[in-house]
């Protein structure tokens, strides 16, 4: 079929690129939004989850206290459970203690899963370097805070079958945990996603064993559990951001080129594998940034300790990787006696040019262009040049302003998407609408309302003329977790194509003619169903062409696009209160066509706002490797006090291979930030800042290891 | 089955009370005579809610927001740390916004309390809610009706707020989303816009 002529009439509605207001918004400002916690069944029980005191031991007993009606409780352990529990003793609370090895609590090394990277060869050209950098950067674990607590609720019946509704980002993820835990075929488990108060990533694999617990004491008692976690026990036990230390030495030329990077990229995958080798994956693949460099070598390990599982948290080790590298470019570029602009405009990577991994970049790259104008937006080279003899005269106020250029790539990386085969469907409804059918769960990010769009766009109709379904495996076919930027990239195009598709089934039907009404699209639709009994079109991800990837070799296409960044930040810092505070930051990206500006522009906004708390607030505080500073008082996290204005850009160039031309945006915003306030505090204060969280009394210890005998 | 609050319920398992085994409620426990049950004290209230006299037999215990949420099926109002640190359970209480998770439900006796579904006259939403869908200020929504109680007070008491005011009378609402910026530009917006009735003018019970 002629996609293209479509594409002609659908511009005469045009939705994309609309600020559509968001889909669900009046039932968020009604109270009408129905969370997990608002669900109330008959006989509903609450449940709760005890926890080892200890981070490493062997369980050997279970005491009752006296005093507490026994009977009345419902409880559950490993031994109850009728499938599969494969969930796999001094404690390792250290990268450098499990690396150590000296208590081995996985395989035989400490080590979950490692990454090897190499192109050209490193070790050759040291030798012929005009300088070397070498530097050592690392950042800490990161609680996603989510305001709604995580939640579920569990329901099971004498046939066997298990139904739990929550709050949640992938409900396959879930049904495919409670198939295994009960030993039950898939068509006996049901998973419903309810209105979900953000993720982040926090919502992706931990509701699988809140499910678990849930369905567990729903089936032995017999009566729907209600298991919600309070917010101590959702910081203390759910996964984190991971923890990560990145070793750099690079190499450049007399003229300012890059001629080696060799990068050791470790992070702290706590006491089980869970998500660690696919966060690893991505932040090692994001370690060399937007450039090139013909000789790389990129060591990436995940390591075990005992600590809490870290897990998915928006960006997905990239932030942690781009943090070391944006930091450490600034360092080369002053070495190599060049400006940050200047360094990084001989290197960054053009189309054609080849990266870390082995992918040919096809699409056109703007870096030069993003970077132009995010320093003219930010009034940079005046301002750095102003904050210079300002400083000078000020003893205790200092002004500073830095950037990152970075890139994000879209989607599951390499073959993951292939892997998945992500599938979507649009139907026709009896009330004439028409709904998309998908597992990707609206989580605040917008699903809803930029599904809507595009599948309005595609079919000729307006936005309200469009229902998505309520994310429910008994209802909506598996479109893949809600993670990795993928959403509207990825599942976003296949309803764009299952509505073409939808489209032409109706003008091959001779129900449709090229040009029409909503009125006249309604009543083909009502004919087709008279004539066929229904109208539901299916889609499933195939990958675009020429994108290859080796699993064995880890090289080729990592993604199949990328969104490319380059942030500034103006930062004042304090030298009484060692309190450093963003005044201005600049957001300038290209994530392809925006679909809707409002929502993209909330979503660089809000990643944004996360990266200045990990930055230089939030600072999760270890005791015996517990959480102890898990309340909202003590885990600082930025109000509508602490942010600056963030000023929201974008440079359009529409990516053949998402709907309407959009490429992934919600993790990219996370990775820039902190490296761009870093480089901004290291220019007020002449410092090396280079292990995040900033918070001031880190930045008085920087301070002091600076000036041994004081100012 | 006695009647349990979550609340009471996380209370004992957090003291470690509960264990997590297949060992059937063992004999540690046959021996002892069973707790007296325990009555919490109960108090007759009336009180205003989103401009209706209602009255509640209230557990003495209970906050305000268990009563809204649990008692009234008020559920607009939510729970994100039960600790009065994240702002989500905002309500009004005679005009002024409080958390009502730390704010016991016997306390607000003869007094007057405004959630989110008070907010809008049947369909006609509040201005500020209208202001709020024009900003796209919700994302994730479970901070969104105490931001929205947060600003209302703010709008009663200061009918054309600047930016500034807008971002003090919203911290204490946390919104991890971080869509502050959008709330306030909402809230800015709202009151610049001349059809905020005044406080007085609504009729609502205060």
């Amino acid at each position: 079929m002629n996609y293209k002529e479509y594409n002609l009439i659908v511009m005469v509605v045009s939705t994309i690129g609309q600020p559509v207001p968001r889909k669900e918004g009046r039932a968020k400002l009604t109270g009408q939004a129905r969370y997990i916690d608002d669900l109330v069944l008959p006989g509903m029980l609450h449940g709760a989850t005890v926890r080892s005191p200890v981070a490493r031991g062997l369980l050997r007993a279970i005491h009752y206290a006296p005093g507490v009606p026994w009977p009345e409780f419902t409880i559950v352990s490993a031994h109850d459970i009728p499938g599969a529990n494969c969930v796999t003793l001094p404690p390792v609370f250290s990268m450098d203690a499990a690396l150590a090895r000296t208590e081995v609590i996985w395989g035989d090394d400490n080590v979950f899963k490692q990454y090897l990277v190499t192109r050209g060869n490193v070790d050759a050209v040291w030798t012929e370097a005009h300088v070397i950098v070498d530097g050592e950067y690392e950042t800490g674990a990161q609680e996603q805070l989510y305001i709604e607590p995580q939640g579920m609720v569990a329901l099971t019946d004498a046939q066997g079958a298990v139904t739990v509704w929550g709050s949640m980002q992938c409900p396959f993820y879930i049904h495919k945990a409670l198939a295994a835990l009960f030993n039950v075929p898939a068509a006996k488990v049901r998973v419903v996603q309810m209105e979900t108060g953000g993720g982040f990533g926090g919502k992706e694999e931990y509701p699988s064993i809140i499910a678990g617990h849930a369905a567990l004491l729903a089936w032995k008692s017999g009566r729907p559990v209600k298991l919600v976690y309070d917010r101590a026990e959702d910081m203390v036990a759910t996964t984190k951001r991971h923890p990560s230390r990145t070793r750099h030495r690079t190499a450049v030329s007399r003229d300012g080129r890059l001629l080696a990077m060799d990068i050791e990229f470790t992070i702290d995958g706590g006491a089980y594998c869970t998500l660690s080798p696919v966060v690893l994956s991505r932040g090692t693949i994001h370690a060399a940034g937007p450039y090139f460099c013909p000789n790389i070598r990129i060591r990436g390990r995940a390591v075990a300790t005992n600590m809490p599982p870290h897990g998915a948290f928006r960006g997905f080790g990239a932030p942690q990787s781009i943090f070391a590298l944006e930091r450490h470019m600034d360092r080369v570029a002053a070495a190599a006696g060049l400006t940050p602009d200047e360094f990084r405009r001989r290197n960054f990577i053009q189309t054609g040019q080849t990266s870390a991994v082995g992918q040919v970049m096809k699409e056109p790259i703007a870096m030069e262009r993003l970077l132009d104008r995010a320093l003219v937006l930010s009034d940079y080279h005046a301002k750095r040049s102003r904050f210079a003899d300002a400083n000078r005269h000020s003893t205790r106020i200092k002004r500073g302003i830095g950037f990152a250029t970075f890139m994000h790539g879209a989607g599951f990386t390499g073959s993951g998407e292939q892997h998945l085969a992500s599938v979507v469907a649009v139907e026709a409804l009896s009330n004439g609408r028409v709904r998309v059918l998908a597992a990707s769960a609206e989580i605040g990010q917008g699903t809803n309302t930029i599904f809507a769009q595009i599948a309005a766009e595609a079919l000729g109709l307006e936005c309200d003329d469009v229902e998505v379904a309520q994310p429910d495996t008994a209802t909506v076919p598996d479109s893949g977790p809600t993670v990795a930027s993928r959403t509207c990239m990825v599942v976003g195009k296949l309803i764009e194509t299952a509505s073409l598709d939808f489209r032409h089934r109706l003008e091959t039907a001779g129900l449709l003619t090229s040009r029409y009404t909503p009125a006249e699209f309604r009543a083909a639709c009502a004919a087709y169903r008279a004539r066929h009994g229904d109208l539901r079109i299916a889609a499933q991800y195939r990958p675009p062409e020429g994108l290859r990837w080796d699993d064995q070799r880890y090289e080729g296409d990592a993604y199949g696009a990328y969104a490319w960044a380059v942030y500034v930040a103006e930062v004042t810092v304090d030298l009484d209160t060692f309190q450093t505070q963003v005044d201005d930051f600049v957001a300038v990206q290209e994530v392809g066509r925006v679909i809707n500006p409002p929502l993209a522009t909330g979503q660089i906004e809000g990643g944004v706002a996360q990266a200045i708390g990990w930055a230089l607030f939030e600072d999760i505080v270890w005791r015996d490797g517990r959480m102890v500073n898990a309340q909202m008082t003590n885990y600082i996290m930025p109000t509508s006090m602490d942010l600056p204005p963030i000023r929201v850009f974008f440079e359009e160039a529409p990516y053949p291979n998402g709907p309407g031309g959009a490429k992934g945006i919600g993790e990219l915003p996370m990775d820039g930030p902190a490296p761009a306030i870093f480089n901004a505090v290291a220019n007020a204060t002449g410092l090396n800042p280079a292990h995040l969280p900033l918070t001031p009394e880190a930045l008085m210890e920087l301070m002091e290891k600076a000036e041994p005998d004081g100012p | 089955m006695s009647e349990l609050s979550r609340r009471e319920f996380l209370g004992t398992t957090a003291a470690g009370i509960v264990g997590s085994s297949a060992i059937p409620a063992p004999d540690v426990v046959a021996n002892q005579s069973p707790p007296a049950p325990v009555s919490a004290p109960r108090t007759a209230i009336r009180l205003i809610v989103n401009g209706r006299e209602r009255d509640v037999e209230v557990e003495d215990r209970w906050t305000l927001a268990e009563m809204l949420r649990d008692h009234l099926q008020l559920t607009g109002t939510k729970v994100g740390c039960d600790r009065g640190e994240c702002g989500a359970c905002t309500v009004l209480l005679d005009g002024a916004p409080i958390y009502s998770c730390s704010y016991l439900a016997v306390w607000a006796a003869s007094r007057s309390v405004e959630t989110v579904e008070g907010l809008a006259a049947g369909a006609q939403l509040h201005p500020v809610q209208q202001a709020f869908i024009d900003h796209d200020a919700p994302q994730g929504g479970f901070c969104t009706s105490g931001q929205l109680m947060s600003a209302k007070a703010l709008l009663a008491a200061t009918p054309r707020p600047t930016a500034d005011q807008a971002r003090a009378a919203l911290t204490g609402n946390l919104c991890r989303c971080s869509n502050y910026n959008h709330y306030v530009e909402a809230v800015v917006a709202a009151g610049a816009s001349s059809s905020i009735v005044p406080e007085s003018g609504r009729g609502d019970g205060q």
